[in-house]
């Protein structure tokens, strides 16, 4: 009776449990690499959006406040976009005629609001409101980025629960004085000061870490 | 050579290749792939609909799922038991009796584990059970028995697909030398690892196997602790007990050894093993039959002591719902199916005689099963607040995934028991080898 097996039969086995670690190991890897990465968090992937608008433009070289088309952000869970009444304050008086503008020109005639594709998007099974954030001195920079610096609108911070939690369970470092909370460039304070004010922020606001990481509070 | 002066050792590995009975075999394999298939028929209803087309809700919020999962759970344990402890404890007649023990093991592990995880809701996001890095921050309840339960099966899982694994590879090296076909002596050569018989390979494997046993044995226990304290750990009366580790564990193998006597019975008839599954073996599966039967019954005079012992209104008022309440079919057929057949087992000349004590395990089996379902809906339908009293009836879908689960367990067993050796044939060699030579000596 011939053999069944070569004698190189014992090897390919003990090959293939090998290669089977390997590819188990790499799966891991690239599957940890992967629920991180920009493709799956959408981190720094331009939107299309019906009006190629530049908050480079219009929140940092012209200096126009947040709160000026998002107004709803002080006091609503919404920061709201601005009605294309907002738009033509200014596009009323300049750039009447620009092609790019002809969506928001149109959209005045007809009485119909453009249609923003959304950038910070949020599950609907977790529950947020910007003006709770905003009163106790959350900057905009610290879940949108530097806005100011954007030509095209881009998502700043990987909305995953973790970027959630990393705040909630130590807000010190990340707060900011009130009435300051739109002010995008933070450089000149210093680890120190963060510290220092957040500590009594933290006081003044009785703000409790302890607490905000009840599943409740954003799941409700 | 006629069948009949074949040793009988040496039938078991001519079974896969002229298998004794294939008519009996085709029938029992179509039904049970009309179960899988209503399997997964139930499993397609509950994934499209969700958990909604089954009958529990609050108050009995597990229902049949939970029922189910402990049932095949205790099942299963009996195979390890069998196997491990008797190795360890050197009783040879053990080898008559582990394989299928086994097999039965893994597969109704297989059966259980997918219970709970359809139960969850979302079931396709039952890995978040396991504690791996996420983007979520978020980890199991290691506090939580229902963490503990996802390890222990996870681990007992693992542990019997290994025993029983390890303990065939010699055989699939004798099945490989044995086949005649090309395709059968690969696939078993495959599986046997390329296993020669060398003494350097006995001694690894004997190394393995004995390491693999002494993990199994508390590995029981650890499983039906994890999952009666699932029911103890929490305030609710009727379950806040601790003797319920204990009392599922005998349970547990009580039910096991229950299955255990119903296929030792069916194959030795249908296989013709008479030879190899003695009197003698029936003899001690009945023994452990009426051994853990009496433990188990411990557990319920124990149960129902401790619940009147304690003078605690709530507890009482639980245990006289057992006895009276909407659910006391469950507890008096439990007691009637399990206790009282078993009584016939005092006699030698029921636990010898095949299909009687095929009987008494089907009994018990079912008994079992009803055991499971009072302990879990008879603690929950009647709670601490009247105002959420509520009765609970399985739906359609939840029935017809338990008969569709009997058929995940019942179609690869059939396979097992077709293609692959029923018995430790080499073990077999071993015991007979050494009481002709103890005879010599």
């Amino acid at each position: 009776m011939p053999q069944i097996f070569t004698p190189s039969a014992d090897t390919w086995p003990r090959v293939g449990v090998g290669l089977g670690i390997v590819a188990v190991t790499a799966a891991i890897l690239l599957g940890a690499g992967l629920v991180q990465s920009a493709y799956v968090t959408s981190v720094d992937w331009v939107v299309d959006q019906p009006v190629p608008f530049s908050h480079l433009h219009h929140a940092g070289e012209l200096g126009i406040d947040c709160r000026y088309c998002h107004a709803g952000v002080e006091s609503a869970p919404n920061a709201g976009l601005p009605a294309t009444e907002v738009c033509m304050t200014c596009h009323s008086q300049i750039w009447t005629g620009a092609p790019m503008l002809a969506p928001v020109r149109e959209s005045l005639a007809k009485g119909e609001p453009l249609r923003w594709n959304r950038v910070a998007r949020l599950p609907d099974y977790a529950y947020f409101d910007h003006s709770i954030h905003v009163s106790r001195g959350v900057p905009c920079v610290e879940c949108h980025g530097r806005v100011d610096e954007m030509p095209l609108m881009k998502r700043g911070e990987p909305f995953t629960m973790a970027f959630c939690l990393d705040c909630h369970r130590d807000p010190a470092p990340h707060l900011r004085p009130p009435d300051q909370v739109t002010r995008m460039d933070w450089s000149d304070w210093t680890a120190e000061r963060a510290a220092d004010y957040g500590r009594r922020a933290m006081e003044a606001h009785h703000i409790e870490p302890s607490r905000l990481d009840d599943c409740g509070v954003c799941h409700r | 050579m006629t069948d009949a002066a074949l040793d009988p050792i040496d039938r078991i590995t001519r079974i896969p290749g002229d298998f004794p009975a294939p008519r009996a075999w085709w029938i029992c394999f179509g039904v049970s792939l009309a179960l899988l298939l209503l399997f997964l028929v139930s499993v397609g209803v509950l994934l499209v609909f969700g958990v909604g087309v089954w009958g529990n809700n609050i108050p009995v919020n597990w229902g049949l799922a939970i029922v189910n999962y402990v049932w095949f759970l205790g099942i299963g344990h009996a195979g390890t038991l069998i196997s491990a402890l008797l190795l360890l404890t050197g009783t040879t007649r053990r080898n008559a009796l582990n394989r299928f023990a086994e097999a039965m093991t893994l597969f109704s592990v297989i059966c259980a584990g997918l219970f709970p995880v359809l139960h969850l809701g979302r079931p396709w996001l039952f890995y978040w059970m396991a504690p791996y890095p996420n983007t979520m921050t978020v980890w199991p309840q290691f506090k939580s028995p229902l963490a503990w339960d996802f390890f222990a099966v996870l681990i007992y899982l693992i542990g019997s697909i290994l025993f029983w694994y390890l303990g065939a590879i010699p055989d699939f090296a004798a099945m490989r030398d044995r086949s005649r076909s090309r395709f059968a002596q690969v696939a078993f050569g495959l599986a046997a690892l390329g296993w020669r018989g060398e003494a350097r390979h006995w001694a690894r494997w004997r190394q393995a196997y004995r390491l693999v046993a002494a993990l199994a044995v508390p590995l029981v226990f650890g499983v039906t602790a994890s999952y009666a304290l699932l029911f103890a750990a929490g305030p609710v009366p009727g379950w806040a007990s601790g003797i319920f580790p204990a009392y599922f564990f005998c349970g547990a193998i009580f039910s096991g050894f229950a299955v255990v006597a119903i296929i030792a019975v069916t194959l030795r008839h249908a296989l013709g093993l008479g030879a190899l599954v003695t009197r003698s073996h029936l003899n001690l599966i009945g023994q452990l039959l009426l051994a853990t039967g009496f433990m188990t019954g411990y557990g319920y005079a124990a149960d129902a002591f401790t619940a009147l012992w304690s003078g605690d209104a709530r507890e009482i008022a639980t245990l006289h719902d057992r006895w009276t309440g909407a659910y006391a079919w469950s507890y008096w057929g439990a007691v009637a199916l399990n206790f009282l057949p078993l009584q016939l087992l005092w006699f030698r000349r029921v636990r010898v005689s095949p299909v009687p004590l095929a009987l008494i395990g089907l009994s018990v089996t079912i008994g079992m099963w009803l055991e499971r379902y009072m302990l879990l809906v008879t603690g929950l339908y009647r709670d601490w607040l009247v105002s959420s009293w509520g009765i609970y009836h399985a739906s359609f879908w939840e029935w017809a995934l338990f008969a569709g689960m009997i058929g995940v367990f019942l179609a690869p067993f059939l396979l097992f028991v077709r293609f692959l050796p029923v018995m430790s044939v080499f073990e077999l060699r071993e015991a007979r080898h050494e009481k002709r030579e103890a005879g010599h000596g």
